[in-house]
């Protein structure tokens, strides 16, 4: 497939790095001008980004190569339909958390918000070159930008447990990120190639043992940042983090990055084919299995809210690794396009966390008896969200599901069939109690004011969000084509014309 | 053929300029500087020059005298050492520049001599890489260890005895140098290398040329501190000062890197030290050691130039092993990585300086709130030491990939498993430094005198080529591509 050459794709990263860079200049002294710089380049971004839609939409691919690294290898942006659904969907919400961003930050009125807002569009510039990258080594470089441009943002309230935390998110990414270049080198002395292809390209080189062992290190290098169990405990942690970084980060840009790279593995290094051959899929599709219904049931022993989230999101990652490695066409456009329906929904599900903490300090699942009266939109998009992530439909939840149940039936392994269906049980099981208490439980302690909602900087996104995770389900189509553009990259990657 | 004379400028300029320094120093003091900097942009503009040549029209071959090889003294220029040239002359003109303030902070009565030895160290560092001859390079070799011992003791308390130290550990390593140089002028009766490169495979079977090798490789390990006879380094460059440790931790190691791969792979057949002899093996195995001996020795340090020392033998470890590795990627990564880690460690030490003319400790635990005091300088230090742990896109992940990609080729697993799990160790180390500069309280109790938040940074003839050094370290690595295409496999002998 021949791409044709764009500068848009540099346009789109150089708008981030621009921000950056300003954000960093105007610093403390001069806030509204900085929030500004972060609100345009969002909008600006994801307009750059959005207008590539059409083009991908024609089976076009669009590629700007910047430097030859070495032989066969550039530092190549190459945008293909599943890069550009990464970019669309991290893009946009980002604009939702830069306002959200400002509302909570200054709700708390935290300190060095510079270096926050600076750390949030790198980590975001590194969010959407892992989405444009043309081949391994460049997604590499975007993969270490994010990692490292987060650490300070976990790390942001500089207590001794955030220090930690932060400690711990690069303790596990970094040992991945060593991991990373140990299988690029195998791959690249084995093909001569490290280039994306739909389908992969590795197959017809080496041995069988030895493409297993790279595809293991493979996985073990990238399911640390997509939080594979046994590889998670570094994100409940990280959950230290101002809830704007969780949410964008750690229900995004982050953990999201990690499942696409996973995806770029399993579906444009390996291929379908070759994983086939191997047997391989279906030994992930039992580590999935196993995250998925081994972290479902830590959610639910969590009391506390961010960490119940957390272990939601590292169930929902694994769904996505299972319906890829199902390698049949629903799966895989299922698991792509849950990559959208989680997003919008588990973003909502944070900020609704983070507004409360704002409004009210509070924390504990146990302590919201009652809250839905004083915040009735927080707490409906919250309800909105958590059913959607069950499956319940018109979600965004359902169709991902319902296409991931199918992709089970097609690989004719009725097993996976059951997992999913056992870990949306799961899901109600932590998340209705929650909106139960909220709106029908009399508060323990001091009751709640009658309507005392959080700024409109916060509740506006929180709305949004909600709708936009129900506009999803009903019209997939509506928002951006996510799910055309998700069926497309199936397509691509299964050769099906 | 008719040359420009940029070759023996490069060697005579600062050569003469150093006896000129003391007499001008007496008539006025303050023009030594600007002398300094004048010849180092002489040198810099030369080896610019001689490598454009070289890699436009081919080897250089300069007759000192006129007198024609094997008996008189060549320079010669292959791409190799135009490489190396370059980034000596450049990174020595970049220290150059940020020497005033240090230089006046430190010691503003011995400012002559130091220039003066300044000059007399960057002449023997230029020889020992710009000369063809094996005799030659030896009398080159004492001209930049000698004016780098005197360096070394102008610093503080204890600077003398490291550098008394440094100097034994020197000593020896010439004379195994000159003892390699000896028995192969018996057994081959000439000293030149390209003559000798024609000569050895001849006669390779013969005893003394093996002990010429085995003289050669442990006199060449101690001059570039390969674990386990790096032990002169740690203090020596600690007790050094700033402006000292500044110039010779980046130059003086990767010069001694530039003259084994020199001697292993050009003048002895490359097959001779990866077939012939196990000393390939036995390079891998000391440098390998090397690496986990500097990075966990490096742990272990609480002062950051210490540390930063330490890390340093780890880095020339490096190199070792790529050259051991005995194939192509292995020694691209070993080649690249003498510019890349010239630069990084310039970059450290240099940042190490610039804090220290501030009156900050150098005790790491006593950095915080650098950052916002220094926000430039931190965030080099931050950006170069992202560079040694091999984040990318900074360069020190390309010379780290190549060594991965020449470990896998080579087979040698556990090489490619501690040259990882090293720069794991990196990480930890500077994650460190970083997150007590960034993410310490401010204003703890050993540094009240200093109002929090106020800004001080350091001056800017020392910020300025910080930063220099610093986009050097990001934007390298990006155009590693062009530069390894373009110049390092014209360097690669054909064989590998």
């Amino acid at each position: 497939m021949e791409g044709t050459i764009s500068i848009k794709p540099l346009l789109a990263l150089g708008t981030s790095a621009l921000a950056a860079l300003l954000i960093l200049l105007t610093g403390e002294r001069r806030k509204n001008l900085r929030e500004g710089w972060t609100l345009l380049a969002s909008v600006i971004k994801f307009s750059i980004v959005a207008s590539m839609i059409p083009a991908i939409l024609q089976g076009k691919t669009l590629e700007w190569t910047l430097v030859e690294l070495f032989p066969g290898v550039s530092f190549q942006f190459r945008v293909d339909s599943f890069g550009l659904f990464f970019a669309t969907l991290a893009s946009c919400l980002w604009i939702a958390t830069s306002i959200y961003s400002i509302g909570y930050m200054r709700g708390l009125q935290s300190a060095s918000q510079t270096r926050f807002f600076f750390c949030f569009a790198l980590a975001l510039h590194g969010a959407l070159g892992i989405a444009f990258a043309g081949n391994l080594l460049t997604l590499f470089i975007f993969y270490e930008i994010l990692t490292v441009s987060t650490f300070p943002l976990v790390a942001h309230k500089e207590t001794e447990e955030a220090i930690s935390g932060g400690r711990k998110y690069l303790a596990y990414l970094l040992t991945g990120a060593t991991l990373i270049i140990l299988a690029m080198g195998f791959t690249y002395t084995l093909s001569g190639n490290l280039n994306f292809k739909a389908g992969g390209f590795l197959k017809g080189h080496g041995t069988d043992p030895l493409l297993i062992l790279i595809f293991f290190v493979f996985i073990i290098g990238f399911g640390t940042k997509a939080a594979l169990m046994p590889l998670h405990e570094w994100l409940p942690t990280a959950m230290v983090a101002p809830t704007p970084v969780s949410a964008l980060l750690h229900a995004v840009a982050v953990v999201k990055a990690g499942v696409f790279c996973v995806l770029r593995v399993i579906l444009y290094v390996f291929g379908p084919q070759l994983l086939a051959e191997l047997n391989l899929w279906l030994l992930l599709a039992y580590m999935a299995s196993f995250t998925i219904l081994v972290s479902g049931m830590f959610a639910l022993a969590q009391d506390h809210l961010k960490r119940r989230l957390a272990f939601s999101t590292i169930n929902n990652l694994a769904i996505i690794i299972l319906g890829a490695s199902l390698l049949s066409p629903s799966g895989i456009t299922g698991s792509i396009f849950h990559i959208a329906a989680h997003g919008f929904m588990k973003i909502t599900l944070f900020f609704v966390a983070g507004a409360i903490y704002v409004k009210t300090h509070k924390e504990k699942v146990n302590e919201l008896d009652g809250i839905g009266k004083a915040m009735p939109v927080t707490m409906a998009s919250f309800a909105i969200a958590a059913l959607g992530i069950s499956g319940i439909p018109p979600m965004a939840g359902f169709i991902s599901k319902w296409y991931l149940c199918l992709g089970s039936l097609e690989a004719k392994e009725i097993l996976f069939l059951f997992v999913l269906l056992g870990s949306a049980l799961l899901d109600i099981a932590y998340f209705v109690p929650i909106i139960y208490h909220s709106f029908f439980k009399k508060p323990t302690g001091d009751p709640f004011p009658q309507v005392d909602e959080a700024s409109l900087w916060m509740v506006a996104p929180i709305a949004i969000c909600a709708i936009g995770s129900i506009v999803l389900g009903l019209f997939p189509n509506a928002i951006f084509h996510f799910f055309e553009i998700a069926t497309l990259s199936a397509k691509n990657v299964l050769g099906v014309p | 053929m008719s040359h420009l004379p940029f070759p023996i400028l490069i060697i005579v300029v600062p050569l003469i300029s150093a006896f000129l320094m003391i007499l001008l120093g007496w008539l006025r003091k303050s023009l030594c500087y600007l002398l300094l900097i004048f010849v180092l942009g002489i040198t810099t503009l030369s080896s610019f020059m001689i490598l454009e040549e070289v890699l436009w029209k081919g080897s250089i071959h300069y007759r000192l005298g006129g007198w024609l090889p094997p008996w008189g003294i060549e320079y010669v220029i292959d791409p190799l050492n135009g490489f190396v040239l370059l980034i000596v002359s450049t990174i020595s003109l970049i220290i150059g520049i940020t020497s005033k303030p240090m230089v006046e902070r430190e010691f503003p009565e011995r400012a002559i001599y130091f220039y003066c030895l300044y000059l007399l160290q960057i002449t023997g560092l230029l020889g020992i890489v710009i000369t063809g001859d094996l005799f030659n390079l030896y009398v080159f070799l004492e001209i930049a260890s000698l004016a780098g011992y005197a360096l070394i003791a102008i610093g503080e308390e204890g600077a003398p005895f490291a550098s008394f130290n440094y100097m034994i550990y020197g000593t020896i390593g010439a004379c195994f140098y000159l003892l390699g140089v000896g028995y192969l002028y018996i057994e081959s009766g000439s000293l030149n290398m390209a003559d000798l490169t024609k000569l050895l495979p001849g006669l390779l079977s013969s005893k003394v040329t093996l002990i010429a090798f085995a003289f050669f490789s442990v006199g060449i390990a101690i001059k570039m501190a390969l674990f386990p006879l790096h032990v002169w380094l740690p203090d020596a460059y600690t007790y050094a000062p700033s402006t000292v440790s500044t110039l010779v931790a980046p130059l003086t190691t990767k010069v001694g890197a530039y003259v084994m791969i020199r001697v292993m792979v050009n003048v002895f057949p490359p097959t001779f030290f990866t077939e012939t002899l196990p000393a390939a093996l036995l390079l891998r195995w000391m440098a390998g050691l090397g690496i986990l001996f500097g990075c966990l020795f490096a742990l272990a340090q609480k002062d950051l130039k210490r540390m930063l020392g330490y890390v340093l033998i780890a880095e020339i470890g490096y190199i070792a092993m790529g050259i051991g590795f005995g194939n192509r990627n292995g020694l691209t990564g070993a080649i690249l990585h003498i510019m890349n880690d010239g630069l990084m460690m310039a970059c450290l030490f240099l940042f190490v300086g610039a804090i220290t003319l501030k009156g900050w400790p150098r005790k790491i635990d006593q950095l915080q709130g650098l950052h916002q005091t220094m926000p430039l300088t931190s965030a080099a230090f931050v950006l170069s030491g992202l560079s040694v742990i091999g984040v990318p896109p900074t360069c020190g992940f390309f010379s780290k990939w190549y060594l991965v990609l020449g470990a896998i080729d080579a087979k040698q697993w556990l090489s490619a498993a501690i040259l990882l799990a090293s720069s794991l160790c990196n990480a930890i180390l500077f994650f460190r430094v970083i997150e007590k500069a960034y993410f310490g309280k401010a204003g703890n109790e050993q540094r009240i005198e200093r109002p929090i938040l106020k800004r001080d940074e350091a001056p800017l003839i020392v910020l300025i080529p910080l930063w220099v050094l610093t986009l050097g370290v990001i934007s390298l690595g990006l155009f590693s591509g062009t530069i390894i295409s373009n110049i390092i496999h014209l360097t690669i002998p054909a064989s590998f």
